[in-house]
């Protein structure tokens, strides 16, 4: 098979991409994000995340996640190997917008947690998690 | 049907009406991510509760969709508006298509 110009420049082009691509860490949790939002504007604020500072164990970090007004949040771990977390959607007798729960984190990473406003804005929130021993297996 | 999930709840047995109560549930079940491998190098397959829900006489109160990185026996905590007597319904929905319920009465005096 000979190689056309074309054929090495597209060669080239995808060899490019492909050494790029592992460098875009959190491509996967964007795409989560972007999947909630739906490319809507992301505004800081408004979501209060509470998660331990370290972490021994990655295999249960307590964390919290509260946002007044809020309809849903989405909870990712942007160092996990599947980013996403959790989403919680609070219903007509919710009490206070908020839920704690334990999550699994792979290693030291930002926890993300993106909030649905009730008219239709989105917030969000993160804190970095030193995890001492990751919590996906081995 | 997984072995051993037992669901547990704490909910208050009395409220005051519209009062918002604290609800803490803990559901027995290993959680296997699908990212873990046994010991002869292959993938265990993925195993978890993918949503919990709770509902107070029938109206929702939460809704979680949960992945695999929720830890082993999934704990969650919120609160819940009681608007009247009546029963709080918890279930759990298992990736094998097993649902686990709980329910508990909350009395408003």
């Amino acid at each position: 098979m000979e190689f056309s110009r074309r054929d090495t420049l597209a060669l080239g082009l995808g060899a490019a991409a492909l050494t790029v691509l592992p460098f875009r860490l959190n491509a996967a949790a964007d795409d989560a994000i972007a999947a909630f939002t739906g490319g809507a504007d992301v505004a800081d604020g408004g979501v209060t995340l509470t998660a331990p500072e370290i972490a021994e164990n990655g295999n249960t970090v307590p964390v919290s996640v509260e946002a007044e007004g809020a309809t849903a949040i989405m909870l990712l771990a942007s160092g996990n190997p599947t980013p996403g977390v959790a989403t919680f959607n609070f219903g007509e007798l919710a009490g206070a917008h908020a839920a704690s729960t334990r999550i699994r984190l792979a290693g030291t990473q930002d926890v993300v947690a993106i909030a649905k406003m009730a008219d239709g804005s989105f917030a969000k929130a993160s804190s970095t998690v030193k995890v001492t021993i990751g919590g996906c297996g081995g | 049907m997984a072995s051993g999930v037992k669901p547990r709840i704490k909910a208050p047995k009395k409220a005051t009406a519209g009062e918002a109560v604290t609800l803490k549930t803990l559901i027995s079940h290993k959680m296997e991510s699908g990212q873990r491998k046994n010991k002869d190098g292959s993938v265990i397959p993925r195993s978890i509760i993918n949503r919990f829900t709770c509902e107070f006489n029938g109206k929702s109160v939460v809704d979680v969709t949960m992945e695999s990185a929720i830890s082993t026996n999934p704990y969650f905590e919120f609160e819940a508006v009681v608007p009247e007597t009546g029963e709080l319904v918890f279930t759990w929905y298992d990736d094998d298509g097993s649902v686990y319920t709980a329910s508990k009465k909350v009395a408003v005096a």
